[in-house]
């Protein structure tokens, strides 16, 4: 692996190792690009993801203390932790559920689908469908998306026999096995899924996509990737011209290091994204690196969620299997009779034993509660994922309250829930006790969403440089060099699951970044 | 305070003792209080324990306020049947949580405030005894610690019936992932083909 002087303006330098930032790894390095690519967490492996639930939880997640408001579920029902994403070499693509469904063409024109919808900042992206559709297809190929491309579903596990014939005694049509970036059967070098479950944990026979053994690799195969390991990006500095030239960062013996760079591409989940931004004020700058549209941290999406558990007379077993082992899509479009805008999402879902009372019921105790608890082995479950409203005030700022490990202002999140995520989720509760009631629960349990763990929108593409951050490529408009290449630029969130499209757009930059360089113009 | 990894440790198939992590040589001088029991026959790994007593040394609490607790943690999260040690390895958890002289004192005073009859008073008295101090931080903070434990452990995943990680087995492809019998099978459009 090559070691690039500090004082080395020639490389890009990268921050973030997950679905967008590893991803742009692999693609700038083939293109023939130096990359440092900067990752805040340690480098693990299959071999070494823990089995165990509560190591394993310590060994992935980003732990810094975050301070949050506002009247969404997660102030109460999660509020030392509003957010939960990974900090690992491969990020949050360590522990996701790997589920990879597509935004449809009317969530991307949600402005002009939608219409006004007072309270909130709806807009269209600034592309056609049919280019996010192209790099839809490639994304799907490179990650392996089960039902996708002439690969195979899933066969059904239990939890989805119980989906799968309740939804269709209530009518629904799209019900199948989901779309997963899970290995179906052995495919690029690795192997097929086991069942075994553990998806959140690091998946040990690396079935599940992650740019941990995937992108990063075939990245270092190239003999142009500089990747340094618990290194906590601090500050993005630029020069008289206002193009960054530095990324500034603490290195795994706390000391701070300042690497030279010739592009920046920032991918360190939305959330960190946005700080980063913040914290890198100057001179030229003052509410934030290229935030003079004032739209760095704004309309932070995370999806609506909530849980329905089905508690049944017989077994189920939910928790053998992928974790989100099916899904309905009838609900994932617009039609306002439903006395809402936008669609959602219902995600079959299974929790293991001690991750369920803590994430996945509502607040209780006593014998009542104690009971549903007493019925794990027969429960199956359904996870709500709807678009929640992009709302200007709710927004990533500076903790006054709350610094990091390093003594940095931590994130801040504010987010209130706006009237059309009320009735969306109270519609989609409705309709998955419908789908349990069908096939004969004898208990119904809803719970209110949890720790967010899908982040968008901080900032968002646009045409206009006063109405986003970036332009349409994720490229700053008033920073050349810079990228955002994760789920910040999301200028809505849709229903769909964020990964999928992360990449694709990841894809997509890489090309146009491979483009601008050839032709000099970053 | 939705998750904490430091005491969320025990699961799989790690049985061990259920004091845990505690190196007995450090503690022992200052153990405060014990709990002791017997594992009930039930527990299947119990032929497999060197022994079928079990202690939870206690640094913060004596054994009477370890007792105590227990009764608040059976309380709020009654399971009949659920081995007494899965409740032992909560009190042992909000024990050794209790670091400094102040939270030591803090744990305590709420102990105290149950009341002298608490752990005699039938489970009635013990939930209204309970719900006149729901909003207080000590009640709150023993309600999340017993989420995060009780279910973390050898004893809970024997008496839910969870199997928990399946790596090391092969993963559930051909332990049952599909073996559910009382609902129709899936058509294959709806899913895919087994990878046999």
């Amino acid at each position: 692996m090559p070691r690039y002087a500090l004082d080395d303006d020639s490389v890009a330098v990268i921050i973030g190792s997950g679905a967008g930032g590893g991803t742009m790894a692999h693609e700038l390095t083939r293109r023939g690009l130096k990359v440092v690519l900067l990752e805040a967490g340690r480098r693990e492996s299959p071999a070494s993801f823990s089995q165990n639930i509560g190591e394993a939880f310590g060994q992935l997640t980003w732990l810094e203390p975050r301070s949050q408001s506002g009247t969404w579920d997660a102030v109460h029902t999660s509020p030392n932790m509003p957010a939960w994403h990974c900090r690992t070499v491969g990020g949050t693509t360590v522990h996701w559920t790997a589920a990879t469904p597509r935004l449809q063409e009317y969530e991307i024109r949600a402005r002009s689908t939608y219409g006004e919808v007072a309270g909130t900042s709806l807009v269209d992206w600034p592309m056609e469908y049919a280019e996010l559709k192209r790099w839809y297809f490639a994304a799907e190929r490179r990650m392996g998306v089960t039902r996708r491309h002439g690969l195979p579903g899933m066969p059904a596990n239990n939890n989805f026999k119980v989906l799968y014939a309740g939804a269709r005694k209530v009518g629904y049509k799209r019900v199948h096995t989901n779309y997963l970036a899970i290995n179906s059967k052995a495919r690029d070098d690795r192997g097929g899924c086991i069942q075994q479950g553990f998806c959140v944990q690091g998946c040990k026979t690396a079935a599940k996509w992650s740019t941990l053994y995937t992108e990063i690799p075939r990245a270092e195969a190239t003999g142009r990737l500089d990747l340094r390991t618990s290194c906590f990006a601090t500050r993005i500095e630029h020069g008289a011209d206002g193009r960054a030239n530095a990324v500034v960062y603490r290195d795994a013996n706390g000391h701070e290091q300042r690497q030279k760079a010739r592009l920046v591409c920032l991918a360190g989940n939305s959330i960190e994204s946005a700080r980063l931004l913040l914290l890198s004020a100057s001179g030229r700058f003052p509410n934030g690196l290229a935030n003079g549209s004032d739209q760095v941290g704004r309309n932070y999406c995370h999806h609506l969620t909530s849980f329905v558990w089905g508690i049944f007379d017989k077994p189920v077993y939910a928790w053998r299997g992928t974790t989100l082992a099916g899904v309905v899509e009838d609900e994932n479009v617009h039609d306002p009779r439903r006395g809402f805008v936008g669609g959602y999402h219902l995600e079959l879902v299974a929790l293991d034993l001690p991750s369920w009372p803590l994430a996945g019921l509502p607040y209780g105790w006593g014998r009542d509660y104690a009971s549903i608890i007493d019925n794990y082995r027969n429960v199956s479950g359904i996870l709500i994922n709807g678009e929640d409203m992009s709302r200007p005030d709710n927004r990533i700022t500076l903790s006054t309250t709350v610094k990091d490990s390093s003594g940095l202002p931590s994130a801040h999140i504010h987010c209130d829930t706006h009237p059309n995520d009320i009735a969306l989720r109270d519609h989609a509760r409705q309709q998955g006790r419908r789908i349990y009631e069908a096939v004969g629960a004898k208990r119904i349990v809803v719970s209110e969403g949890s720790t967010a763990t899908h982040q968008m929108g901080t900032a968002r593409m646009s045409v206009d440089p006063a109405t986003g951050v970036t332009n349409p490529y994720g490229r700053a408009h008033e920073v050349p060099n810079l990228f955002l290449s994760d789920g910040s630029v999301l200028p809505t969130p849709g229903a769909a699951n964020p990964t999928l499209t992360i990449v694709s757009l990841a894809l997509r930059q890489a090309e146009h970044i491979g483009k601008e360089l050839a032709a000099g113009r970053i | 305070m939705a998750f904490k990894a430091s005491v969320w440790m025990d699961g799989g198939d790690r049985v061990s003792a259920p004091q845990g992590r505690l190196d007995r040589r450090d503690f022992m001088k200052s153990v405060t209080g014990v709990l002791t029991g017997v594992l009930v026959s039930s527990v299947p790994f119990a032929s497999l324990l060197p022994s079928t007593a079990w202690a939870v040394d206690l640094t913060a609490l004596t054994g009477a306020e370890g007792l105590a607790l227990t009764a608040m943690i059976k309380t709020i999260a009654p399971h009949d049947g659920l081995d007494d040690a899965a409740y032992a390895m909560v009190v042992g958890a909000i024990d050794r949580g209790a670091t400094t002289p102040e939270a030591v004192q803090s744990l305590k005073a709420g102990i105290a405030s149950l009341g002298d009859g608490f752990m005699s008073a039938p489970e009635s008295a013990r939930v209204e005894r309970l719900k006149s101090i729901e909003n207080t931080a000590f009640f709150q903070s023993t309600r999340v610690t017993t989420l995060m434990v009780l279910y973390a452990n050898p004893f809970a995943y024997a008496h839910f019936g969870y199997e928990g990680e399946a790596f090391s087995k092969g993963g559930y492809l051909t332990r049952g992932f599909n073996d559910l019998r009382w609902l129709p099978e899936v058509p294959l459009e709806a899913s895919g083909p087994l990878p046999f």
